[in-house]
């Protein structure tokens, strides 16, 4: 898809999609939505970005370094954040038994470690949706090339 | 024939069991229904102040059930691995596939 119209439009909406994936991972303890919501809106910014301008770009814009980072680390992450509650002698995974400063409600960082296991996932999402994609895009191009 | 005829009664009997245990099913959105035990009551009350997150789906899913929230990523993760694992052609093995294919 090279049409001129589409790629000017894409370039003024797809990174304010991106940063509004962010924006519903961030407030996924406040708001609707979540991170499982706000990780594929994140994945769907680079996809579009990549259907519209080639896969090529859509490479140099993430590169296989974080991809695989990401994807590698999000469930990690969350197990890292699990590991809080047994360094503080309680079940893994434990939030308000951790002793976790859990805030006021509505505020941003609130609710604990709702808000960095959140994060994780939505990191978690994005990686794959866009892995996945990009895995499918290239071995097309190298089949019709 | 017989075989056939036999088959058809015995998924007649099994679909006539599963009627049977439908109809005991409880009529559907009764507030009295053994659905709504304490679980969702101590969710409903004790969400907020328990994990001070408003949004309720994300205090069960990333609190509560954390651990199967977990799992649901390793699912994920799964999933890339093997649409990865399936299709990606590394650039080299391609290269070398084709020379043979050329020989």
């Amino acid at each position: 898809m090279r049409d001129f119209i589409l790629k000017r439009v894409a370039a003024v909406i797809l990174p304010f999609v991106c940063v509004y994936g962010f924006y519903v991972i961030f407030h996924g303890h406040i708001s609707a939505g979540g991170s499982f919501a706000g990780g594929i809106i994140v994945g769907l910014s680079y996809i579009a970005f990549s259907t519209i301008y080639g896969i090529k770009k859509g490479r140099a814009k993430m590169p296989d370094k974080v991809l695989t980072w990401a994807e590698s680390f999000g469930t990690l992450w969350y197990g890292i954040m699990g590991m809080v509650g047994i360094s503080r002698g309680v079940p893994f995974l434990a939030n308000k038994l951790a002793g976790v400063d859990l805030g006021v409600p509505g505020a941003l960082f609130s609710g604990g470690l709702i808000f960095y296991i959140g994060l994780g996932v939505g990191i978690r999402v994005a990686s794959t949706m866009i892995t996945i994609f990009f895995t499918l895009m290239e071995d097309d191009r190298e089949n019709a090339a | 024939m017989i075989k056939k005829l036999l088959v058809l009664l015995i998924v007649l009997a099994t679909a006539w069991v599963g009627l049977l245990a439908i109809a005991e099913l409880p009529p559907y959105g009764m507030p009295d229904n053994p659905v709504h035990n304490q679980v969702s009551e101590r969710y409903i009350n004790d969400a907020l102040e328990e994990t001070r997150a408003m949004n309720m789906v994300t205090a069960i899913v990333l609190d509560y059930r954390a651990y199967d929230t977990m799992f649901e990523t390793i699912v994920l993760f799964t999933a890339a691995l093997a649409v990865v694992i399936t299709l990606k052609t590394d650039k080299k093995e391609l290269g070398d596939g084709e020379e043979e294919g050329g020989r």
